[in-house]
């Protein structure tokens, strides 16, 4: 018996594997293929997101034959789960050469419509885009708008540049344009070491900091004016845990009351802006040990709406079926499982 | 502003002194600290100046909000100088208006940031002689940090031994932006030492370091970088403990410095559930983070965060344990904290007295 | 329904104090005043006398030390626009901004702000024969003179 009924929830954080280049090779044309070919693009895998370590595969699960009936056996299906979002955390996002990096996620968006989105009509999926060039990014929105399918556009909690700079508005306009919300998900393209005093030596380390990524990333979004540019468009913090948030808006919103003249285009409070526009998927939480507790770091975020269902499948978070956190008010379960991710992801209904 | 002022009446925060975690010294003029040093750099620096990763010479990438680099605007000494380099209007604006037993000096100067590491040593010295000779040595409220260039921890060390007995320094500060994350072990030596004479070390945000602001890269704005510099603490926290760092000195004392601390129950929480996942990745560290988090490390308060509904700060005290906070008001920086209205919580005189005073008289040994 | 007429009642007029000769405060400048027991923050915003409590309600800094400031707004990143001129001042520790006319802060105006006091400048020929309190001041006839209502 699972701790809450999922049946017709929608999971914002499944993760197919990596495609290779065998994988990817029908979706290139003739240049790109003597390309990857020639010069071996095969594994494009993130040191910052390392899916081949243990604890990104849940040992219990099914890992023989096809990864689609994997996942339909491991997850789908006995989660009962009515839709769910395929991100895949490609090494596209580490590529220097901005070409490639486009080829590469063109190639493997179509991969994805093919060999997933497809073979099963429950799934959705976050487009890839190559951030390092914003006019092929722009481009391949556009090219793929019109396939409701895909439901946002992904990029990494760790990347370049802060998130919010103006090198990438174009890309929030096509994305706000077409209703799909900015995925940021967990993860480095190692252009900058993870932390202020450079790379750890564990992996473990760069998991605890993750929410370093996306909480600079969030204030970098706020502070630009990103969400005064395209006032329709809304971040999901992915896979990012969830509890960082309320100390991040109590923080900012102090700092703008003596900081606004810096940035007087963020006119509303940063904690009213982050509850408008910014979203965490569930899985991990980052809960307190005593259950009693779990409800109170809801509570300070003192918004219903920003919590959207995932299980970050295949990654070893929970047990059994048991896949939100123990804890959770039961009123508030229903808006995180389902209603939350349709105000989300306005592309899901088709 | 020349404006005639009258006092208002002084309140006290509570009959009992207050102990402020984090007072910033100030030089009476740019080149004072010239004066404590030997010849040879004394040349040096009037010769190629004193280089670090600041892209800019005496003022920040991120210009502060007010006049001299972030200063309250009330802190000018009538007598002048700058912000909190007048020890007479420090007494009197900080120490006697705010009701404060000890302060604990913190120089923010580039000591620990120098590239020349020899340089930086001799500054670091400098600095300990020039805090020691302008404030703590004639006011007995005001104590002193060791400052140390980390970079070189025999160095360090050396000069940690050096300044022991004199016991008006009451901590050893290191910045948390070190070169690599500060649990490696090149700077244990620092960790023994401090452990061995009982020490605490405090780390203290700094302003610019060897490494962007934010893993993404840098910043653009001064309200982005305020918030970031917290997650060098962050970093400290993590790296220290999953290095092993507290296996190997049991007793080490952290004190974490003007970071908030609402961030420190999220972060405890996720790094025990990792552990749990991924302790055989880090076999040295044989208890669950979160216990190291209790006996080892201590946090100042300021900038002290407020939430839209007050009360939920009680949640934040309650999972950190009024125990581990200790109040700071930063002065004389903008975000001054005042020991009297800081707090918009209510707190049992219990609490209170740990907070405000209690903690801190215990762990740098007050009275 | 209906309701007894209330008896009109006279409201108790407002004391008028003398708080300033008008070149005590300079264009930009401000003085803080105690009027009945209260601390009050008088500023001059470029000719024009305004006056709120002169603590900040945050953390008790003085207002009255300050700086006066324009309104500035934008609605497009990097474009930004200027209104009320001088007429607010930014508090000298955390730098939130109060509006010298209302007293509310611009950043949290239902929640955070300070009492405002109407203030205005008499000729010290008049002060001579009206009901005003000068405590401090020696009035002048040929002088002019700030007066805040309280």
């Amino acid at each position: 018996m699972a701790r809450f009924e999922t049946a017709g929830a929608i999971d914002c954080d499944v993760h197919p594997p990596t495609p290779r280049r065998a994988d990817l090779l029908p979706y290139l044309d003739d240049y790109w293929q003597e390309i990857v070919t020639s010069r071996e693009v095969d594994v494009l895998e993130l040191m910052g997101y390392p899916e081949r370590t243990r604890p990104y595969m849940r040992p219990d699960w099914t890992w023989s034959g096809d990864p689609l009936t994997q996942m339909q056996k491991n997850l789908l299906d006995p989660l009962g789960l009515e839709g769910a979002i395929l991100n895949v955390v490609s090494g596209a996002h580490a590529l220097f050469d901005p070409y490639l990096a486009a080829a590469i996620c063109r190639a493997t968006n179509d991969w994805l419509a093919d060999k997933w989105l497809s073979r099963d009509s429950r799934l959705r999926a976050s487009m890839l885009v190559p951030f390092q060039n914003v006019e092929a990014a722009v481009e391949e929105i556009e090219r793929r708008a019109d396939d409701k399918r895909f439901v946002q556009i992904l990029t990494l909690a760790m990347t370049e540049l802060p998130l919010g700079r103006r090198t990438y508005w174009p890309i929030y306009e096509a994305a706000e344009k077409h209703d799909l919300p900015i995925g940021i998900h967990a993860g480095s393209n190692f252009r900058h070491a993870p932390s202020h005093s450079g790379f750890h030596s564990f992996l473990i380390e760069d998991h605890v900091v993750q929410p370093q990524g996306f909480s600079t990333q969030v204030a970098s979004l706020i502070s630009e004016g990103v969400f005064v540019k395209y006032p329709k468009l809304k971040a999901v913090m992915i896979e990012s845990g969830v509890t960082w948030m309320p100390a991040l808006m109590w923080r900012m919103s102090k700092d703008w009351r003596g900081t606004r003249i810096e940035v007087p285009w963020v006119k509303d409070a940063p904690a009213d802006i982050i509850r408008r526009h910014i979203r965490m998927t569930s899985q991990p939480f980052d809960g307190p040990d005593d259950v009693e507790d779990v409800a109170k770091t809801l509570d300070h975020l003192l918004s219903d709406d920003m919590l959207l269902f995932s299980s970050d499948y295949p990654h070893w978070h929970f047990e059994g079926l048991d896949v939100l956190p123990e804890g959770l008010p039961e009123a508030r379960v229903n808006k995180i499982l389902r209603d939350n991710v349709l105000a989300t992801y306005p592309r899901f209904g088709g | 502003m020349e404006t005639p002022v009258l006092e208002r009446s002084q309140e006290k925060a509570q009959t009992q002194g207050v102990v402020d975690c984090d007072v910033h010294p100030a030089f009476s003029r740019p080149d004072q600290l010239l004066d404590y040093l030997p010849e040879r750099w004394k040349t040096h620096v009037r010769d190629y100046a004193v280089r670090t990763a600041n892209p800019l010479f005496g003022t920040l990438p991120y210009p502060r909000m007010t006049p001299g680099n972030g200063m309250r605007r009330d802190s000018w000494p009538p007598n002048g100088g700058p912000p909190a380099s007048d020890l007479t209007f420090l007494r009197e604006q900080l120490l006697d208006q705010c009701n404060i037993d000890y302060g604990i000096l913190q120089p923010l100067a580039a000591g620990s940031m120098a590239f020349n590491q020899e340089l930086g040593a001799a500054l670091c010295a400098a600095l300990n002689d020039w805090q020691i000779d302008k404030f703590a040595g004639p006011e007995p409220r005001l104590k002193a940090s060791i400052c140390i260039s980390q970079e070189d921890a025999k160095e360090s060390v050396a000069e940690i031994d050096r300044r022991v007995t004199d016991r008006r320094f009451v901590q050893i500060a290191m910045p948390p932006r070190t070169l690599e994350p500060c649990g490696r072990r090149r700077y244990w030596p620092i960790y023994e030492a401090a452990e061995h004479y009982g020490l605490p070390i405090g780390l203290h945000t700094s302003a610019f370091g060897y490494r962007p602001n934010t893993p993404s890269g840098w910043s653009s704005f001064y309200l982005e970088e305020h918030y970031a510099a917290s997650n060098s603490l962050q970093t400290v926290l993590s790296s220290m403990i999953l290095e092993g760092v507290f296996e190997q000195f049991p007793k080490l004392k952290i004190v974490l410095v003007e970071g908030g601390f609402s961030w420190l129950p999220s972060l405890v929480w996720r790094l025990d559930r990792e552990w749990k996942r991924m302790r055989d990745e880090v076999p040295h560290v044989k208890r669950k983070p979160s216990e190291y988090v209790r006996e080892n490390f201590w946090y100042t308060t300021q900038p002290i965060e407020e939430p839209e509904n007050n009360r939920h700060l009680l949640d934040i005290l309650r999972w950190i344990g009024t125990d581990r906070l200790m109040f700071s008001t930063d002065y004389p920086h903008w975000d001054f904290d005042d020991p009297r209205f800081a707090f918009k919580v209510p707190l049992t005189p219990a609490e209170r007295s740990a907070i405000f005073r209690d903690n801190a008289v215990e762990l740098f040994g007050l009275k | 329904m209906s309701t007894a007429p209330t008896p009109t009642r006279e409201k108790r007029p407002p004391a008028r104090h003398v708080v300033a000769r008008v070149d005590e405060i300079a264009p930009g400048a401000s003085k803080l005043v105690h009027v009945e027991g209260r601390d009050i923050a008088v500023f001059n915003v470029a000719g024009e006398f305004m006056a709120i409590a002169n603590r900040c309600p945050h953390e008790g800094a003085d207002l009255c030390k300050g700086k006066l400031v324009s309104l500035f707004e934008s609605d497009e990143p990097g474009v930004v626009k200027q209104s009320r001129h001088g007429e607010l001042v930014r508090c000298p520790w955390h730098g939130w901004e109060f509006d010298l006319r209302s007293g509310k802060s611009w950043c949290d105006p239902a929640r955070t702000r300070v009492k405002s006091y109407d203030v205005a400048v008499e000729h010290g020929a008049r002060l001579v024969e009206g009901t005003y309190r000068a405590e401090i001041f020696k009035i002048s006839v040929d002088d002019e003179y700030v007066v805040l209502e309280l």
